[in-house]
């Protein structure tokens, strides 16, 4: 399974996601392979995903996409991360 | 790898800001300030929150204020600004925002590293509001675990 942490300029807000998305991953008992990614790469990096974990603010630059858009109110919050991952892949 | 030292420079606690982008000026500012960027960089991280929007407030209180590697981050750096008054930045849940974190990094890899870091410090959710309450650089510094540029570990110049 795949999972895109997407955010704008493909550091930052993307690696805190990713980090803290593995960890809630880890929790839940799930493998997956969460990437890093920008505005201007998800297409590509996203084309094979089931999940793209972002902010509402780049839902809209996301376009069009086979993967469930998830969306992350507060980065650093392991338990919204963990509630939202389980009800998209349980 | 430990989050970045963080000078005296670097912090300034307690400002009065307009709006968020003289937040992101105040945190653009401090990281220049304390030798970590040059002109420039300040003006390309307001540049990512006017192309992407609020996005960069990931958690309630919180901005992480940042943009690409580029010739104007001469070295890796973190910068701690926080608002006498909260700001607006546009996000729909997380506003407003009192804590802004400037962030400067040379190449992605390096960065993936230190966030890592940062996503530790700031699991525990009563840092923000400790870190915007702090009286002072050593609370700071203290809440994020890092050391205080003195003593025989300083390689930052002396506090003012």
């Amino acid at each position: 399974m795949k999972i895109v942490a997407l955010c704008g300029v493909g550091i930052g807000t993307s690696a805190i996601l990713k980090v803290n998305a593995e960890r809630a991953l880890e929790r839940l008992d799930i493998q997956a392979d969460v990437t890093a990614a920008d505005i201007a790469s998800v297409k590509l990096a996203a084309a094979d995903a089931q999940v793209i974990l972002t902010s509402s603010e780049l839902v809209p630059s996301i376009g069009k996409t086979n993967a469930d858009v998830i969306i992350i109110d507060n980065f650093f919050d392991l338990d919204e991360l963990v509630a939202k991952l389980e009800v998209a892949l349980g | 790898m430990s989050l970045p030292p963080l000078p005296h420079d670097a912090i300034a606690l307690g400002l009065h800001v307009p709006d968020w982008r003289a937040a992101v000026g105040a945190a653009g500012d401090a990281l220049a300030r304390a030798g970590a960027t040059g002109p420039g960089y300040t003006e390309r991280m307001v540049a990512v929150i006017e192309e992407f929007g609020a996005y960069v407030v990931i958690a309630p209180g919180l901005a992480l204020a940042h943009a690409r590697p580029g010739p104007d981050v001469l070295t890796e750096g973190l910068s701690v600004v926080t608002l006498a008054e909260p700001v607006a930045f546009g996000h729909p849940h997380n506003d407003p925002v009192n804590v802004i974190l400037g962030l400067a990094v040379t190449t992605g890899d390096e960065h993936v590293q230190f966030v890592a870091e940062l996503a530790n410090v700031f699991n525990d959710s009563t840092i923000i509001p400790a870190l915007a309450a702090a009286p002072d650089a050593a609370t700071v510094r203290s809440l994020l675990g890092i050391e205080t540029p003195t003593g025989e570990d300083a390689t930052e110049k002396e506090p003012k």
